[in-house]
Formats: structure tokens, sequence, C-alpha cells
């Protein structure tokens, strides 16, 4: 499934663009404001950032840089046609982009995040919110992707998702949990550390992630399949 | 050796109909497509090459459809007419990544092999971003023909090439159609068609208006009457004189300058000048009013 000259593209794609640069900046900067936080006050104090902030802002934006920067420009400006010429399973092609974008999240968006929990002291919440973050980025990373495959305006429709439905409606409503993939995350980092939220169940976590990830890469396969050229005229 | 067959292919975006009802057969050898900008080459092209569903009709090759059918780029090589935007890669990184897609047992080989061929051995090791047009065009080739494909669809492969290298890619192609390769390559200028292909398909507004040898196309072309205005200090007496020439097919006075409708080209600029200083008529413009390609297809379509 996976095709080594397309993920090797991918990687080069990503870490070619500026974009690489924000990319770092995030988990850097997270990392830099726990410590800080950490120092003034106390690790507990600090730590509330990382469900506060971390974790629900700052991952899924890692995810939606890498998943968009890995498909987005090339869909954008139609350059994809150069991989899709040749006989290799579109969804092959997905599952590659996929893991390169999955790689780029768990570097740069769950391992900042354990790195920082570690900071404020307690490792078994650190691990708990780690294995969370590793989970809801697995699942952010392949959803981001199936958008990027799906519409220009990928960045602006996975930020739309991130903010308004897991962000501003998930806070006023707790049903909205259910279709949250950062609550996701959370209830399966739960089983670790009851320091975690307990939002919806278990298996449904678990399956909801799974089914989400799944259908995610492979709808971006099935979209690459489609591809439409568009001339000028 | 392939055939690439479209049967009744049309293709429309909401109202706007881009290919209407085209029936095609492209066989071995080079053909040319040809129509003016907005013809519709770029939508037959992508069609052709399974990048685009025809809304009606069939687009197949050797009798498998294009569409959806990842299978075909084993005997397909295409050049989009797209930029390539991977100007991180070196030529060579391209051509290379473009073998190890079609999983060629003798990749770097081939990559080498095909190199050559397109003449880019020497700057292959330089980024793809600091290349000259003609030179990207080249690597696209290399790179659509690395895994030696019996079709070969270019769209507008000579666009923004300087003609030093315009020879060369025609050379390369004629060769590959003399090796029994189905060439196919998109234009909107017809000199550049009629040197290189033997066949050429004219479309014109989503239409496959003509079909056949350029010769045959060549002299459907010039052979059509043409309109130029032309002023002078004189317009009434110029028009009853150009109507006694046989190569004026008709004058009309409209406003300040007159219409004239030429049959034979080459006698209609040997006699003016001199038909106006016999008679003291002082030209002061002579314009031809639908000299451009659009009007030659327009001409052939209303045929």
């Amino acid at each position: 499934m996976m095709n080594a000259t397309i993920a090797k593209l991918a990687a080069q794609a990503l870490l070619g663009r500026r974009r690489f640069i924000l990319l770092l900046a995030f988990p850097v900067l997270l990392i830099g404001l726990v410590a800080l936080v950490a120092a003034l006050t106390d690790g507990d104090a600090a730590f509330q950032i990382l469900p506060g902030l971390g974790y629900p802002l700052v991952l899924p934006l890692v995810a939606i840089l890498a998943a968009s920067s890995v498909l987005g420009p090339e869909v954008d400006d139609g350059s994809i046609v150069y991989l899709l010429s040749k006989p290799v399973s579109r969804h092959g092609i997905a599952t590659s982009k996929w893991v390169v974008a999955l790689g780029a999240t768990l570097v740069a968006g769950a391992l900042p995040i354990l790195v920082a929990a570690l900071v404020t002291g307690d490792t078994t919440r650190a691990f708990a919110l780690f294995v969370g973050a590793a989970v809801a980025g697995t699942t952010y990373s392949a959803l981001f992707l199936a958008v990027s495959a799906v519409t220009r305006h990928a960045v602006i429709a996975s930020l739309m998702f991130v903010l308004i439905w897991e962000g501003l409606l998930g806070n006023l409503f707790s049903g909205v949990a259910w279709l949250s993939v950062g609550q996701w995350g959370l209830r399966i980092g739960h089983e670790i550390s009851s320091e975690l939220p307990d939002p919806a169940n278990l298996p449904w976590a678990i399956a909801a992630s799974v089914v989400v990830t799944v259908a995610g890469v492979f709808f971006a396969g099935d979209r690459l399949r489609s591809f439409t050229l568009r001339g000028e005229d | 050796m392939s055939t690439l067959v479209l049967e009744s292919a049309s293709r429309w975006f909401g109202n706007v109909v881009a290919v209407n009802d085209v029936t095609l057969t492209i066989g071995p050898g080079v053909t040319g497509l040809l129509g003016p900008n907005g013809a519709g080459k770029t939508t037959l092209m992508a069609m052709m090459s399974g990048f685009l569903a025809p809304s009606s009709g069939t687009v197949t090759l050797d009798g498998q459809p294009v569409w959806r059918n990842t299978e075909i780029y084993r005997q397909v090589g295409l050049v989009p007419e797209r930029e390539l935007s991977f100007g991180y890669l070196t030529g060579r990184q391209f051509v290379r990544a473009n073998a190890d897609l079609h999983r060629l047992p003798d990749a770097a080989g081939a990559t080498e092999r095909i190199l050559e061929v397109v003449d880019m051995v020497e700057p292959a090791q330089r980024r793809l971003d600091t290349y000259s047009k003609g030179m990207r065009q080249r690597v696209k080739i290399a790179a659509a023909l690395v895994h030696g494909p019996s079709v070969l669809l270019l769209d507008e492969p000579f666009n923004g090439v300087d003609p030093r290298q315009r020879m060369h890619l025609m050379d390369l192609l004629r060769r590959l159609g003399d090796e029994g390769r189905t060439v196919l390559f998109s234009s909107h200028i017809l000199e550049e068609v009629e040197r290189l292909a033997r066949h050429i398909e004219v479309v014109v507004s989503g239409r496959h208006a003509a079909s056949g040898d350029f010769g045959a196309i060549r002299r459907l072309m010039t052979d059509r009457p043409v309109q130029y205005a032309l002023q002078s200090s004189d317009n009434r007496t110029l028009a009853s004189l150009l109507m006694s020439q046989d190569s004026v097919r008709a004058v009309s006075l409209n406003g300040d300058h007159l219409d004239v409708q030429v049959d034979d080209l080459g006698s209609f600029a040997v006699e003016l000048p001199g038909l106006a200083r016999q008679h003291d008529v002082t030209l002061f413009e002579l314009s031809p009013s639908d000299e451009s390609l659009e009007s030659v297809f327009a001409y052939l379509v209303a045929r």
C-alpha cells in the first residue's frame, strides 16, 4: 500500500516549503510557554496550558498544516497529475501521503505535548496526554487529508471544524464530544490517567477514531482516482 | 502500437459545452491537435489522458476505457501543459522519481538513457526551478517517456519554448512517431503543427472541424477568400479599379475605408501598388481584417 517514492516526494514537499518553519514554530512556542509558566508559578498551573491550548489548538493546527502541505498545493496547482499519470494505486498515494503527514503531526504536535507535559512534572498524566494526542493526531491527519483532497479551501474548512465545532460548540455542548476527534483522544488517554476528562465512552472513542482514520485515507484515495484536470479554457 | 479512440465524446461544465460530440481515432505516428485557444484542446487532452470523465460518449485506449483506469499509464506518457511545481528537485531526481513510480527494473539506467535522448544530461543535476522553459519542457518529456510508453500525449508542448529548442523537440517527437509510437500534441499555431504532424485534427469551439493530411488542411485554409481593410486618398476610384482585377472577389465602401475580399492573395499583393500609382491614388493603410487563426477556423467550421 505504501509507495516509498510518493512518501519521499511528500516529505520533500513538506520540508521544502516555508510552512515548515511555521510547523516548527508551534511546538517550540508551546514548550517555551509551558516551561516559562512552570518556572513562574508551578507545574500544575503550567500543565493547564496543555489541555487548554496545546492539545485543542496546537495539535490540530499542526495536523492541518501537515496534511494540507503534503496534498493541498499539488491538487491546487494541478501538478499532482505528474504523480497520477503513473500506474500507481491512488489509495497507495493517499496512504503514503498520510503517513508523511502523520509523522509530521506526531513529531511536531504530539511529541512536543509530551515534552511540555513532562516539564510540568507528573509523568503518568504526561504519557496519558501524549497517547491522547497521538491518537487524535492520527485521526486529525487522516481527516484533514480527506478535506485537502476535496476542496481548495482545505485549510479554512479544517480550521472551522477545529475552532467552531470542536472548540466553540464543544465547550458549549457536552454532546459534541461524541463527534470530536480531540475528545476521543482524551477519552483514550483517560484510561492511563484519570486527570484527563472522561467524555463519551471508550469503545466509541476507539471505534470512531479508527473509522474516521480509515475512511479519511480511503476517501482521499478515491478522490484522487477521480482527479480531474481543468484546463485554462 | 496503440490506438486512442474517442466515440461521440462530449464534455460540458454546467451550461458550457467544452467538447461537443467528437469522434476521433488517433493511431501510431505524429498527430497534431490544432485549434484556437479555448477550442477545447485541453479538455480533449484531459479526457484522453484519463483526467476527465466524458459527460457522454466514450474514450478508450486499445478498447479499454481510460477514466478511473490507472493501468493505462503503463502505455501512456503524459506531458501536461501544467508547470512543474517540484522546483526543489533536480532534473535527474524528478525523472528518476517517475521511473521509480513505474517500478522500472533498472530505474537509474532508464533515467540516464532518457536524459540522453532529450539532451539533458548536463543540466540534470541542477534544480528544476533554475531551468529555462525549454529545459523544463524537455525534462517533462523525459519523465513521460522514461517507461517507453506506446502513447505520448503532449498539451501545447511548444508554448514559450525558444525556436532552437523547438526544433530539437520537434525532431524528438518526429523520431518517436517514426518508431511507431502514437504521438499526439496540441497546438494553436498552424505552422507548428504542419511542420511536425503528418496527420492533423482540427477542433474549433469544441467541435471536430476537420481531419486529415496537413496538405489538405493547408489548402482548405489558404484557398479561402481573405478580407482586407483598405484606406486611400480616393476610395471610390480605387474600388472600381480593384473590381476589374481577377484576384478580387468583392469590394464594398464602408465609411472611410474599403472592404476588399481577395481570392488570390499573391497576385493581389503584386497588382495593388502599381494600380494605385498609375491612377494617382495614395494608399494610406492596408490591413488584413480577418487574418487571425480564429477566422481561419471559423471559415473551416462554416464550410
